[in-house]
């Protein structure tokens, strides 16, 4: 039997906020345990929640980002259960009224096509604090300074259709969410995370198969690999004659395999109702278009303007806008050269080369824009040629020269195109190469062409890299051919 | 000096008859000999007390002294004070001393007053009689065989004795406005919003509102213009201006409009009540005011709602005593659940779990519609049967309770209880202004004439009390047992 994979995620986001969203103690990673956390986030008693505004502002930014309705008012609620890093017994979230409506986000695929899938809503959302097993013998250890962290759920419809959609899904929400700057997105530290819910259903029916909701999942990597054994797993169960149950199951990178955590006889009743201790949210028009004038240019935007105006093709435009850093690295480089082609291929190939081999991101390259556009002028402008910009890259990656030009004129890589100075080097290398002269000339003709290359080298050798190939090659092929 | 209201006190402040240290040390003494037998503290700050009388008396002689600097007072065990334990009547925070103050006790301290102590009370607020304190009940001073009210008990009896002059309580349903009646005192319970709840252990955090108990209105005037505002920390806090509620305390009150509900003089209100009500409205008349019957037609859904709602908001805010990080931890947990019901059930009384288990079962998948959304539905309607009868009238009267202090351990069943706060229930669903001032007796125990108004309206009802006081002098009446301590 063919099947059909059914895909929706809830990706938690955690909000860029310099306090959390309910106090006013930091958001900074990586504290000692439990300094971060003041009276609000341990739950004493007696002590209230107050709403940061810039949680808000960041919700509603994602909302517009997102094409979304943005209600006029949203609501909080509680979500009660018990657990060690939950401290109020509860967390304050949206039920019933989420700051975000639906929406949609294009996700881009490999072979470049394009897939609207729509969200359902986003809301706002309080992170738990952590429970600690190691270190503790036998005990748990509880860390609260991640409590109180703004989070902003985003729940997609179950529109994605395979891993890779699910992915590209993924890539594209933290594209946005970091274009906005509303999160850094960093997955290691746990700034963005998602719930995958996995069903399978024979290919044809329009009923949805049970599902299973994997939590957790904290990278592009791991989404793919956990839909990719849930799926396998969902179709073995039916095709053996059994039935897949409504479960969270938990996904273990280790072993590459989902686990059951609970079944939903076993879920919690999280007896949701309106938060007492704040007020609802009201959005008033001139708020949203004051917002919405605050947006920068979204990667969607950014990918067909890369395409209509710079005329890039489809995947430059594509890898080249994937992140806020690359798309205004490109920009800049392109704005200094005003050649987007050479501005594409040296930023893509060059530089992320470099950047990869060194493991350092585009914000730390070490290269900066400004230098790589002008390098990128002097090839342009026939000052260098192909090979000596390589080198004047390298110069620059090591630091050694502040600009391009500095590079050129200190290792003297100024490209030679005075014809005189190159037929005295190609003169030379003729006289030093009668072997080749003598079996270039008893090659049959078509043969030629190739063999030339021989003599490039050498003239561009004894240049040391600076003579012009082109002009090498014309006047290379008038001197030999004239031998004939 | 234990008979003075606050106002006669800081004149006697001001002139420099009294000093503060005085007046503190007179006030610990009384507590010292009389509380064995009231049970109305649950702590006593004498040392803390005293110094702060003398920087009280230092600010004083520098100049500095505001209206209410010196003046002592206590604070029901559900504000909490930074350093001092704050137990909320339960055994779960008997070991619990907040790193903060209240925002009510931070602006009663910047007033310069002179806290000696935290008051008795119900469990977590949730009674109608002190009996449900972990640490005990409390005696009504005016019949020792009688309870003060609930939950704000303790600080009832301690201004009715004399062992302070004035205290702050919190009112849910009737927790201030009830045991003011019982003991013979003046209860304001404000506008929800109107005091920040920031700091306050929550019961039920949309209808908690804390207010001053005092021995006249005047009183609690005074101690309202410190209390009152907008408050950053609580979000549910009202921005909007306080004013001098001591200003309008002598306007007349010919031409007022008073209502009085019909549903609040029917079957179970004691006839003593009834009558010593009516006699206070004929008062009222005498000062020139109108009186006609008004009618509030959901008033009999009031208990029922509140009883969804307040359980509903208490059984998840009472969620974080857990015994994780603070309060009561039962001995060598086995594991995880161990701990929690362990820790919940040697902490919590009965009567706090009777009300964590309705409202868990009220917020259920499945019942929470037919309980907690239609319970909301309920005191919408409750609140629009007041604003409808205040476009009539200026003030509604009545009862502040169907009877009369009962006797302690007179009401075995819950429900017997709740049905004590029928007259005051409704006044917290609708979110308005609510006072009880004395206004007679029946067998020896005070009885409380309940005036309430429409939001936002403090200075009136302190007003229309105040004038009341003026024509009466119920509120001068102290018990004989407040007398008898030398």
């Amino acid at each position: 039997m063919q099947w059909e994979t059914v895909i929706g995620l809830e990706v938690h986001v955690q909000l860029a906020t310099r306090s959390k969203i309910f106090s006013g103690a930091s958001t900074a990673f990586g504290a000692e345990p439990n300094t971060q956390a003041c009276a609000v986030d341990l739950g004493l008693p007696g002590v209230l929640p107050v709403l940061n505004e810039q949680a808000v502002a960041m919700a509603v930014q994602f909302g517009l980002a997102v094409h979304a309705d943005i209600p006029e008012v949203s609501v909080f609620d509680r979500k009660n259960y018990f657990y060690p890093d939950l401290p109020k017994g509860y967390q304050t979230s949206q039920m019933y009224h989420p700051i975000v409506g639906a929406g949609d986000v294009e996700i881009t695929l490999d072979d470049e096509s394009t897939k609207r899938i729509r969200i359902h809503h986003a809301h706002l959302e309080e992170d738990a604090g952590k429970s600690l097993h190691e270190d503790f013998h036998g005990m748990t250890g509880i860390d609260l300074n991640r409590a109180g962290t703004p989070l902003l759920e985003i729940v997609s419809e179950p529109d994605m259709r395979s891993a890779k959609e699910a992915a590209a899904y993924l890539k594209a929400i933290h594209s946005i969410v970091t274009y906005l700057g509303i999160s850094d997105g960093n997955m290691a530290e746990g700034s963005m995370r998602c719930d995958v819910n996995v069903s399978v259903r024979p290919k044809g029916q329009e009923a949805f198969g049970t599902r299973a909701e994997i939590k957790n999942v904290n990278s592009f990597r791991f989404v793919e690999r956990a839909i990719a054994f849930e799926v396998e797993r969902q179709i073995e169960l039916i095709e053996d004659g059994g039935k897949v149950v409504q479960e969270t199951r938990l996904f273990d990178p280790e072993r590459d395999e989902t686990r059951s955590m609970r079944t939903k006889e076993e879920a919690n009743d999280y007896r949701y109702f309106p938060c007492p201790d704040l007020l609802p949210v009201v959005l008033d028009q001139a708020y949203l278009d004051h917002l919405r004038s605050q947006l920068p240019e979204l990667p969607a935007d950014k990918r067909a303007r890369f395409q209509a105006e710079l005329g890039l093709s489809a995947y430059d435009a594509h890898v080249l806008s994937a992140s806020r850093e690359m798309a205004e690295f490109f920009e800049e480089v392109q704005q200094v050269c005003g050649d987007a082609k050479q501005a594409a291929n040296w930023v893509q190939g060059e530089l992320s080369g470099a950047l990869n081999r060194e493991n350092l991101s585009i914000q730390n390259s070490p290269v900066s824009a400004r230098q790589l556009g002008e390098l990128i002028n002097r090839v342009l402008d026939d000052t260098i040629n192909g090979k000596a910009a390589k080198q004047v890259f390298q110069a620059l990656w090591n630091g050694q020269g502040d600009s391009a030009d500095a590079v050129i004129d200190a290792k003297g890589l100024k490209q030679v195109t005075d014809t005189g100075a190159i037929e005295v080097m190609i003169d030379q290398v003729i006289a030093e190469s009668p072997a080749q002269v003598a079996q270039y000339r008893d090659s049959e003709p078509d043969k030629r062409g190739k063999m030339i290359g021989y003599f490039v080298g050498q003239v561009m050798k004894a240049s040391r890299g600076t003579a012009n190939p082109q002009q090498v090659n014309g006047l290379l092929k008038e001197k030999l051919d004239a031998l004939l | 000096m234990h008979d003075k209201t606050v106002t006669q006190l800081a004149a006697a402040l001001k002139s420099g008859e009294l000093s503060s240290r005085e007046l503190t040390s007179h006030f610990l003494q009384r507590i010292e000999k009389a509380d064995g037998t009231l049970n109305s503290f649950i702590t006593v700050t004498a040392e803390q007390a005293l110094n702060q009388a003398e920087a009280a008396d230092n600010a004083r002689a520098a100049g500095k002294a505001g209206k209410l600097t010196g003046i002592p007072f206590a604070l029901k065990d559900i504000f909490c004070t930074q350093g001092i334990k704050t137990s909320c009547g339960s055994k779960m925070l008997d070991n619990f001393i907040a790193p903060y103050s209240a925002t009510v006790v931070e602006k009663l301290n910047a007033a310069g007053t002179i806290s000696l102590g935290k008051t008795n009370m119900d469990e977590f607020a949730m009674g109608s009689s002190n009996e449900s304190s972990y640490f005990g009940a409390v005696k009504n001073p005016w019949d020792l065989t009688a309870v003060p009210g609930g939950s704000s008990g303790g600080s009832a009896a301690a201004v009715a004795a004399g062992l302070v002059p004035a205290a702050m309580g919190t009112d849910t349903g009737g927790s201030i406005r009830q045991p003011a009646a019982f003991c013979g005192i003046t209860g304001l319970k404000p506008t929800y919003g109107r005091v920040s709840r920031y700091g306050i252990i929550a019961y039920a955090s949309s209808l908690d509102q804390a207010g001053p108990m005092a021995k006249s209105a005047e009183d609690c005037a005074h101690l309202l213009n410190v209390i009152a505002g907008h408050d950053v920390r609580d979000s549910t806090s009202v921005s909007r201006g306080v004013p001098d509620y001591t200003e309008t305390l002598n306007a007349p009150l010919s031409g007022l409009k008073i209502g009085l509900p019909k549903e609040y003089f029917g079957d179970g209100l004691d006839a003593d009540v009834e009558k010593a009500v009516l006699e206070a409205v004929k008062v009222y008349e005498s000062l020139g005011a109108t009186v006609r019957e008004v009618s509030l037609p959901h008033t009999h859904y009031a208990i029922p709602a509140y009883y969804v709602i307040a359980p509903a908001e208490a059984s998840s805010n009472l969620s974080r005593y857990d015994g994780v990080r603070f309060g009561h931890r039962c001995d060598a947990p086995a594991d995880l659940i161990d701990l929690y019901t362990r820790s919940r059930a040697e902490g919590f009384g009965d009567e706090v779990k009777r009300r964590i288990l309705i409202g868990t079962h009220t917020l259920s998948e499945g019942f929470f519609d037919a309980y907690y959304t239609k319970a909301q539905k309920v005191r919408r309607l409750i609140r629009q049967d007041f604003l409808d009868a205040f476009e009539d009238v200026d003030v509604l009267m009545g009862p502040a309770s169907p009877t009369p202090a009962f006797d302690l351990g007179a009401k075995k069943d819950p429900v017997s209880m709740y049905l004590q706060d029928i007259y005051t229930i409704a006044v917290n669903l609708a979110g308005i202004p609510g006072i009880s001032v004395p206004a007679g007796f029946s067998n020896g125990r005070p009885v409380g004439l309940q005036i309430l108004g429409t939001h936002f309206a403090e200075a009136q009802l302190l007003n229309v009390a105040h004038q009341f006081q003026q024509a009466t002098d119920w509120h001068l009446q102290r018990p004989a047992f407040a007398e008898e301590i030398a």
